[in-house]
């Protein structure tokens, strides 16, 4: 070895390629990650991310390249057989069994058992030294994982990996589906992890995240890497955008459009309560304004949208939309009145992505094109590729199964739905979640402009620098409650959480 | 907002014009004809199989009357479940609800009615009993958050049972001449039940791809969720669907009691069996948010050749069952290959 200067990395890839039907998918990718290390792998969707994970977890087999782990070039031929060098891959879809219990779950495929008998109380025991080693003790190893919040759920899959004598754990997008609360705690398991030795490889969107549990940073754009090996502490956020996306990023934000004194308040809410969730919000949006609702998960903040919605059931209050009064719990009823909702969680609760673009945009509308209810698909499928043009959706295909867009795009089908319906007032939920950090600007600029245009858009937002820089006006929630109002630029994202605590202490 | 999108659609990018037009094959291949082309394939291999091992006995026209005339009954009440089934639902009590409507309109005090003011009466029973079932299934499934192959598969208990009932266990003869001349005649050489058949299936066409019945249906069964917070009513439609299914099971009761000229509580029975088979085969997707009726049309056909080759050839109906049982797990196979491939129509 020429270059041992250093200790052998534990693992270390070299010039990756991969191509599945003539799509070069990764066009030589390198990477190394040492013992001990989180290793953080940055880059956008599409950007081979994925087909790296498959690749060294052994479902993928590459086309060229070199993986050598701990000192020898290996070639992971199978998920098995990763397993038995030591490395575990934890997916952004959990691969746990709810029926199963927690014990079951982290032995599943290699029960202890002799003789086809399952030695349960033997994997319970070993099972639960897993769950403390985790700092997560308090976990019974017969409870049914069905029962399990998604965090621990991820503790679970991550307690499989150490029942594997896991030496690199691949973990994709862990923090997706947890509350900053848990990933405060999954952190915690990370660095419990590597104090142990292990490697964590560590995949996210979120950079702010990479900041606080990084160690060294691998880009990769296009199926190539951009760069290996970064420190996190000396590289400054906007080079990592820049190496993502290929371009600098300057100015996420868009300018802020004055609201006209005289605008009209399209929406008022009073009062509006859901018992065990929020109680007692009011307030109004005018058009051209774009009002944020800030607070931690659980606080309510999409509770609150979905009950001016009508999508559950207020126990008291109002919705007043362009002066008409909302029948309580009823969807189709806002939706008349010209409400429309982008859901949080767009591919369950927004769209119907085995159906055609075009079918997802007229989703709302459909019915307008219809004569004696025979529909005009063709006068339907033209208004829905203009809208999709508007927004500059892309491929501007409107028959396109909507599943292969990307999360941005998906975003754009949401929007489009509502502003063909004519929509006046739009509550977004979490837009850009899923969203590219480079697509995400373009959607900044999307709402300010619907704004711009006379709408009235109330957003909500799990980062709370998106909802300051984005909204004319925020709502602090605390607990279920409207803790401030105030204007945007009069408050900061240590103001907002200073609020959210206080509330919590008083 | 319109003068706005208007706008800001003027400075769309030239390209994508000619991006969203499929070549023409793309598009007849992924159209009906293509999706169905399996079908028709294996529908044609059946008849060949049948030319071969019966000759004239099988290739008659006669005899394909028989074979149409045989699926009609079944077929109809495939179309109704067709919607159900896309619609992300399942009606399992099609077969039984079927049955009772042919005992509830051959009730010798329904028959004396009908003959003392119109056979219409015998018409219009059955399909009440239907329309009345559909209800109380819809009902319950979208209003009373049941599981639909429960609630259905309490429906098809219950059905059967106040078909007993109400019945005795008789068989109930059909002496109303006014109904039996109706349901027994023919036009221009075609029976009435291969018209209805034909009828229902046109009907059902449109209904499903062109009407916004139809859309709802379909991006019902493709995300409930999705549909609901689109603003579609989905419950409303969820009942309508049901409502459906019930009348083709009431259509197809009138069709038994034309060709059987008797109504029994066992008219039916495994019915549902044989149409989720046809509709599974035919290409709709038993997770929802696709159907398609020419497919279920297809399914059908291809069940009733099958039986009838078998016949002709005084093979064991064991045999027969047995085919039938690879039929559809080659099909549900072929399904899941290809489900995952472009969206849906048809």
């Amino acid at each position: 070895m020429i270059d041992d200067d250093h200790s052998e990395p534990l693992l270390r890839v070299h010039g990756i390629t991969k191509a599945f039907a003539g799509v070069q998918a990764l066009k030589g990718v390198d990477l190394e990650v040492r013992a001990a290390e989180v290793h953080c792998l940055l880059g956008q969707n599409g950007a081979g991310k994925s087909t790296l994970i498959k690749v060294l977890s052994g479902v993928y087999q590459p086309d060229g390249g070199v993986i050598r782990w701990q000192g020898d070039e290996v070639s992971i031929i199978h998920p098995v057989f990763a397993l038995g060098l030591g490395i575990a891959t934890m997916y952004q879809e959990l691969d746990v069994v709810d029926g199963l219990t927690i014990a079951e779950n982290i032995f599943l495929g290699h029960e202890r058992a002799s003789g086809g008998m399952l030695k349960v109380k033997e994997a319970n025991r070993v099972a639960r030294a897993l769950l403390v080693r985790l700092g997560h003790g308090n976990l019974s190893p017969s409870t049914e994982v069905g029962r399990l919040s998604a965090a621990n759920k991820q503790i679970v899959s991550m307690a499989r990996a150490l029942s594997h004598d896991a030496k690199l754990i691949i973990m994709d997008e862990p923090s997706a589906v947890l509350d900053s609360e848990e990933v405060r705690n999954l952190f915690r398991v990370i660095r419990e992890l590597t104090s142990q030795g292990v490697a964590v490889v560590y995949i996210s969107h979120r950079l702010e995240e990479i900041r606080q549990i990084g160690d060294r940073i691998t880009v990769i754009k296009d199926g190539s890497s951009m760069a290996v090996g970064l420190g996190v502490a000396d590289t400054p956020t906007a080079d990592l955008i820049t190496l993502m996306t290929g371009r600098a990023v300057a100015n996420v934000f868009p300018d802020r459009v004055p609201v006209p004194a005289d605008a009209p308040v399209l929406i008022d809410v009073a009062g509006l309560s859901l018992r065990g969730h929020f109680s007692d919000v009011s307030l109004s949006v005018r058009a051209g304004e774009i009002v944020g609702l800030a607070g931690l998960v659980g606080s309510g903040r999409s509770e609150i949208l979905e009950t001016i919605y009508g999508a559950r059931k207020a126990s008291a209050g109002q919705v007043t939309v362009t002066g008409v009064r909302l029948t309580n719990g009823s969807v189709s009823n806002a939706v008349k009145a010209g409400i429309g909702l982008a859901p949080e969680e767009r591919k369950s609760q927004g769209l119907i992505l085995d159906e055609q673009v075009y079918r997802n945009v007229t989703l709302s509308t459909f019915a307008r094109f219809a004569r004696g209810g025979f529909l005009d698909e063709r006068r339907e499928r033209q208004l829905a590729l203009e809208q999709m043009q508007a927004l500059e959706l892309r491929p501007a295909d409107p028959d396109r199964a909507t599943r292969t867009l990307s999360g941005g795009n998906q975003q754009k089908v949401l929007l489009a739905r509502w502003l063909l319906h004519g929509t006046k007032v739009l509550l977004l939920d979490e837009p850009t979640r899923g969203v590219d950090v480079g697509a995400r600007a373009e959607i900044y600029a999307l709402i300010r402009r619907l704004a711009a245009a006379g709408t009235a858009i109330i957003l909500v937002s799990s980062e709370i620098e998106e909802v300051i820089g984005l909204a004319d006006r925020v709502l602090v929630i605390g607990d279920g409650e409207v803790l401030t109002t105030t204007d945007a630029h009069a408050i900061d994202e240590a103001g907002v959480l200073d609020l959210v605590m206080k509330g919590a202490a008083a | 907002m319109s003068e706005q999108n208007g706008a800001i659609a003027a400075q769309n990018d030239p390209r994508t014009e000619g991006e969203n037009r499929p070549s023409a094959l793309r598009r007849i291949m992924s159209g009906s004809v293509g999706r169905n082309l399996g079908l028709v394939i294996a529908l044609v291999v059946l008849v060949i199989a049948g030319t071969i091992t019966a000759g004239d006995r099988f290739a008659s026209y006669d005899n394909f009357l028989t074979i149409i005339r045989f699926a009609s009954i079944i077929g109809v009440i495939s179309i109704g479940l067709t919607f159900v089934i896309t619609a992300g639902g399942i009606d399992l009590s099609v077969g039984s609800v079927m049955g009772l409507a042919t005992v509830v309109a051959s009730l010798t005090a329904v028959q004396v009615a009908a003959t003392q003011s119109s056979w219409i009466l015998m018409i219009l029973i059955p399909l009440g009993v239907g329309i009345a079932a559909g209800l109380v299934n819809g009902i319950v499934i979208a209003y009373g958050n049941v599981v639909a192959f429960m609630a259905t598969l309490a429906m098809l208990v219950a059905a059967r049972g106040l078909a007993e009932l109400i019945s005795g266990r008789r068989t109930q003869i059909v002496i109303e001449t006014g109904f039996l001349q109706f349901t027994r005649s023919s036009i221009i050489g075609v029976p009435l039940l291969i018209w209805i058949f034909l009828i229902v299936a046109i009907v059902a066409w449109f209904l499903l791809n062109r009407t916004t019945f139809g859309r709802r249906t379909v991006a019902i069964g493709g995300n409930r969720e999705a549909s609901r917070l689109a603003g579609i009513r989905v419950k409303r439609h969820l009942v309508y669907v049901y409502v459906l299914s019930g009348l083709t099971a009431g259509i197809a009761g009138i069709m038994m009691l034309g060709r059987t000229t008797a109504g029994t509580s066992t008219h039916g029975t495994l019915y549902e069996l044989d149409a989720i088979a046809a509709v599974v085969v035919g290409g709709t997707l038993l997770i929802g948010g696709r159907g398609t009726i020419v497919g279920t049309v297809l399914g059908v056909l291809i069940f009733s050749t099958l039986t009838n080759v078998f016949t002709q050839n005084n093979l064991d109906t064991s045999v027969q069952a047995i085919t039938k049982g690879l039929i559809i797990v080659v099909a549900v196979l072929l399904q899941q290959r290809f489900a995952s491939r472009g969206p849906s129509g048809t």
